[in-house]
């Protein structure tokens, strides 16, 4: 039998990676990964033992995630990623680097959330497709129109950034 | 005989994730060959691709906090006994060694035995931790084997596991109920981890390789010459025997070896 540490306990780096993509702070983001690693140690005998557990316990923490940001947004609470002092980075960036981070993190926060994880899913956790649409729970084809939306969304809202050394115009 | 199909926008990110077979990727890259907007939009989408990693790639790189390690050590009682054996593996380990139903409060062995355990507790602890397993590295060999042969009052040397795939990583001066002993660590090619503990032993000078084994860990220890080792990692006992033997072979260093 795979042990549940030995899986599990490996992905945390990454879970926390994620978490904090999404959720901004790191307070939040730790909040989330705890709940989801105690919801993978009670679902671990119940889980398919021959799935993938890495898109299993992602989608645990994906599904917190969203809950825990509509909610917020129900409420009304900004969670998104502002300034320049953000706390989404693990650490402050270099002065030259500041504003090109917080440039692309109030980019990627006007993307709609199921744009944005699949953007994060792939591009940054380095899942493949078939991996992002178990996690999320939709079909590949899904995967692929939102990830393409998002890239574009992502890509003219830096363009419209001059701060930014990538700017181009996209034709 | 497909060169007609057309690509699209969601082909050039299949592209740039790699989710292309050989074929329809080079058809792709036809298309961007002529196409000077479709390549320059690859490589924009590629820029944004790093900028992202750039700016989430160091949470990876912390330190875990204790309490979501502890999720996964501490599970509560009221979980089914499967996920618990499971999840307690790491602190209870070993059946074979007569330590389940101890707990971990339990009083210190003595022993061989209580090495394993140590050395299980080392791992825990900085065998699990991303960013500084170590406190002194690889590098600083000769500084960290001076350290630890005056603390522990004789010469210790860190055993040369190489030509068994595993890189030395460092070490540190690790607490034990037993006074301090000294930890290596070493990594495979895969990043797998292994910590060996070694430390004075006064009872059993000399002891046979005892193992243990439970879910995930497994330990092999011994007594060798006055020394007692505990080597662990996310193996098999029977994986670990031959890197014993090799640790046993290597035995002391000439005490000139631990001065200069």
């Amino acid at each position: 039998m795979r042990d549940l540490l030995s899986v599990i306990q490996p992905l945390i780096p990454r879970l926390r990676r994620y978490a904090r993509s999404m959720a901004g702070d790191a307070a939040t983001a730790d909040d989330l990964v705890q709940d989801c690693l105690e919801r993978a140690v009670r679902g671990w005998p119940k889980r398919r033992p021959d799935g993938d557990a890495r898109a299993w316990v992602f989608a645990i923490l994906h599904n917190l995630a969203v809950n825990r940001l509509r909610q917020a947004a129900r409420r009304g609470v900004h969670v998104a990623l502002e300034g320049s002092a953000d706390p989404a980075l693990a650490s402050p960036p270099a002065q030259e680097d500041a504003l090109r981070h917080a440039d692309l993190l109030r980019a990627l926060d006007t993307l709609p959330l199921d744009q944005r994880s699949v953007l994060l899913l792939v591009s940054v956790e380095g899942l493949s497709y078939e991996q992002a649409a178990r996690v999320l729970d939709i079909p590949i084809g899904t995967v692929m129109s939102r990830l393409s939306r998002a890239r574009q969304k992502l890509l003219l809202a830096l363009d419209a950034d001059q701060s930014l050394p990538c700017s181009r115009r996209v034709k | 005989m497909n060169a007609a199909r057309p690509v699209t926008q969601e082909d050039l990110h299949a592209y740039l994730d790699d989710e292309l077979d050989a074929e329809r990727r080079g058809e792709v890259e036809a298309r961007l060959r002529e196409d000077a907007g479709a390549a320059a939009l690859v490589r924009a989408f590629a820029e944004q691709r790093d900028l992202l990693r750039a700016a989430f790639d160091p949470v990876a790189e912390e330190v875990v906090p204790p309490r979501l390690l502890a999720v996964l050590a501490a599970p509560k009682r009221s979980m089914p006994w499967r996920a618990m054996a499971a999840s307690v593996a790491l602190l209870a380990a070993g059946a074979g060694a007569g330590w389940v139903g101890r707990g971990v409060l339990a009083p210190p062995e003595t022993g061989v035995a209580a090495i394993a355990r140590e050395a299980l507790t080392s791992f825990a602890t900085y065998g699990t931790d991303p960013a500084r397993p170590v406190e002194i590295k690889a590098a600083d060999r000769a500084d960290l084997l001076r350290w630890l042969s005056r603390r522990l009052g004789q010469p210790v040397s860190a055993p040369d596991l190489a030509a068994s795939g595993y890189r030395f990583l460092g070490g540190r001066l690790v607490a034990t109920p037993h006074g301090p002993a000294g930890m290596f660590m070493y990594d495979d090619a895969s990043g797998a981890r292994l910590v060996m503990l070694v430390r004075p032993v006064k009872t059993e000078r000399e002891a046979p390789v005892a193992e243990l084994a439970e879910g995930a860990l497994a330990g092999v220890s011994w007594a060798q010459d006055g020394l007692g080792y505990g080597l662990v990692g996310p193996a098999t006992a029977k994986a670990l025997h031959p890197l014993a033997d090799e640790v046993r072979r290597q035995g002391r260093p000439a005490p000139a070896a631990v001065k200069g």
